[in-house]
């Protein structure tokens, strides 16, 4: 009974000590990759290469989730306006969803499901194959030649996907809403132009896709340049990568928009 | 002050080394010449990748002293020991070559990163290497399209792309056919003799070796048991190197991982 009471405690303290430790080699990762940023930002040629890995190969799978997204709130926007009697608002409901919330905080879940978890198993297959060490070998800092650039990548694609995805769900909601239910069009268009707002709205949802990418993009390669050479390493870093990333998207998005949007009412 | 001399590429001294609690290195003195080539031998988890660890300045010993050409590596900055690191080549034990990249892409890539030489020039100088390996037809083909025995042939051709002083090799002949051994043993003679270079190979591969080396060290334990030359092997009466060299299952390395007695345990309920 005091044995494994023992035992109990010990594995608690060992649980807390090691996510601890975990989040102090994260910072120390954090701060080196900060370090190497300078070098990668010199070489953007390598960013946009993987601003085109991530970024432009996520563009199918933003685009169809968005106008799904769109065409499913318009939907249900619908059926809860037209007992109001103001279905003609439908517009600016579906925009300023998309726009604060769904559109950067759906892209991110998807970017971490489609891209990150490719990067985290990338690098954390380098690191296996011993492509990282040759390249420190070869005097070529692994952190600044494939780490750094996946990460800007991600930050660099995270608002375009983002605009894409609210883009593609105000067309969504348009198609069901004009076209197929006959809300006006005119009045689908001006009301959202009146009520969406350039800078709380549009420029407040850019701002979180940043944040989502930064932090999406952190965990990516940091997830990856830790993993265990091991196939079973790689299959539990990419499955942590998906995992932290939608709880972190989640979680800034919760403090991200009580920062931006109280009061606002 | 750890005394240097001219004639010495690399020299390590008192090095002792550990992994967490785990003794791999304890106290081991080695001196290598300008144009040697010299085998690092003995069991697996012996310390023979540790060394090459360390001579790179990939890994640092707790205690001791490791000099290459002059230059006391643990106590590198960064920056000087990607300098020092520019005149080092490394051979990985399965090429570690880029599988994003072709094979001409990988031997450029040194040239690409290190040097400001124009494209053109990239080319012939790329081609000249991809020769030197036979492999010039090959320079399209990707990573996944070679055998073992080519991607690392691209893998020497890139590690000597910069022609370094130092050439490591961390088991160069495992898992390829006694072709491809046979080649990549030539290869790394004539690679050592025509850039000038010294050579630091670990291995197990003992037939090829002895035909390429100067002097053979055996470690075992964390030390250095033997240093000697390759005829010396063949005919020692040493049982650790017989068992080696033998394939001994049983020996000074034994058969059975330690632990409880195999009665006892058989008994216990």
């Amino acid at each position: 009974m005091r044995a494994s009471f023992v035992q109990l405690i010990s594995a608690l303290g060992h649980f807390f000590t090691s996510r601890i430790d975990r989040l102090g080699l994260a910072a120390r990762f954090a701060g080196a990759l900060l370090v190497s940023l300078s070098i990668a930002l010199g070489r953007l040629p390598l960013m946009f290469r993987e601003v085109y890995f991530s970024g432009v190969r996520s563009l199918s799978i933003v685009a169809v989730s968005g106008l799904f997204v769109g065409m499913v709130l318009a939907v249900q926007g619908y059926e809860v306006l037209q007992r109001y009697g103001s279905a003609e608002s439908l517009g600016v409901i579906v925009a300023l969803s998309l726009v604060r919330e769904l559109g950067p905080v759906v892209t991110a879940l998807l970017f971490a499901g489609r891209a990150s978890s490719a990067v985290t198993a990338e690098i954390g297959l380098m690191r296996a194959t011993e492509q990282l060490a040759a390249m420190d070998m070869m005097a070529v800092d692994p952190m600044s030649r494939v780490v750094a650039p996946r990460f800007l990548a991600a930050i660099f694609s995270m608002p375009f996907l983002a605009a894409i995805f609210s883009t593609a769900g105000v067309i969504g909601a348009w198609i069901i809403g004009v076209k197929l239910i006959g809300i006006d069009d005119g009045a689908f268009w001006s009301q959202m132009q009146a009520n969406v707002d350039v800078r709380i709205d549009v420029l407040n949802g850019l701002l979180k896709s940043i944040v989502f990418g930064t932090a999406v993009g952190l965990i990516s390669v940091f997830e990856g340049y830790f993993a265990a050479p091991t196939a079973e390493g790689i299959a539990t870093a990419t499955t942590r990568t998906v995992v932290i990333s939608s709880l972190s998207v989640l979680l800034l998005d919760l403090l991200l928009t009580v920062m931006m949007f109280r009061g606002l009412s | 002050m750890t005394s240097f001399h001219e004639s010495e590429m690399i020299a390590l001294k008192d090095v002792c080394f550990s992994y967490a609690d785990r003794p791999i290195l304890n106290g081991i003195d080695l001196t290598i010449k300008r144009g040697e080539i010299i085998a690092i031998m003995g069991g697996s988890g012996g310390g023979k990748t540790t060394l090459l660890g360390l001579i790179s300045g990939r890994l640092k010993p707790q205690t001791g002293s490791v000099l290459v050409k002059g230059l006391e590596v643990p106590n590198l900055r960064q920056s000087e020991l990607y300098g020092l690191r520019r005149k080092i080549g490394m051979l990985f034990q399965f090429g570690a070559l880029f599988t994003d990249l072709n094979v001409f892409d990988n031997v450029a890539f040194p040239y690409r990163e290190q040097t400001n030489l124009p494209e053109e020039m990239i080319r012939t100088l790329v081609l000249l290497k991809l020769e030197a390996v036979g492999l010039r037809s090959a320079k399209n083909l990707m990573p996944a399209e070679l055998s073992g025995g080519m991607a690392r042939r691209v893998a020497l051709a890139r590690a000597v792309a910069l022609d370094p002083a130092v050439m490591l090799y961390d088991e160069p002949f495992t898992g390829l056919d006694p072709i491809s051994v046979g080649i990549i043993g030539r290869l790394i003679k004539r690679l050592n003799r025509a850039l000038g270079m010294t050579s630091v190979i670990v291995t197990h591969d003992l037939n090829e070796t002895l035909r390429l080396v100067d002097r053979v060290v055996v470690l075992s334990q964390g030390k250095i048991h033997r240093d000697m030359a390759p005829e010396e092997i063949r005919s020692t009466d040493d049982p650790f190197i017989r068992q080696f060299a033998d394939g001994l299952p049983d020996g000074p390395v034994p058969f059975h991982y330690p632990g409880r007695d195999y009665w006892s345990e058989l008994m216990d309920q």
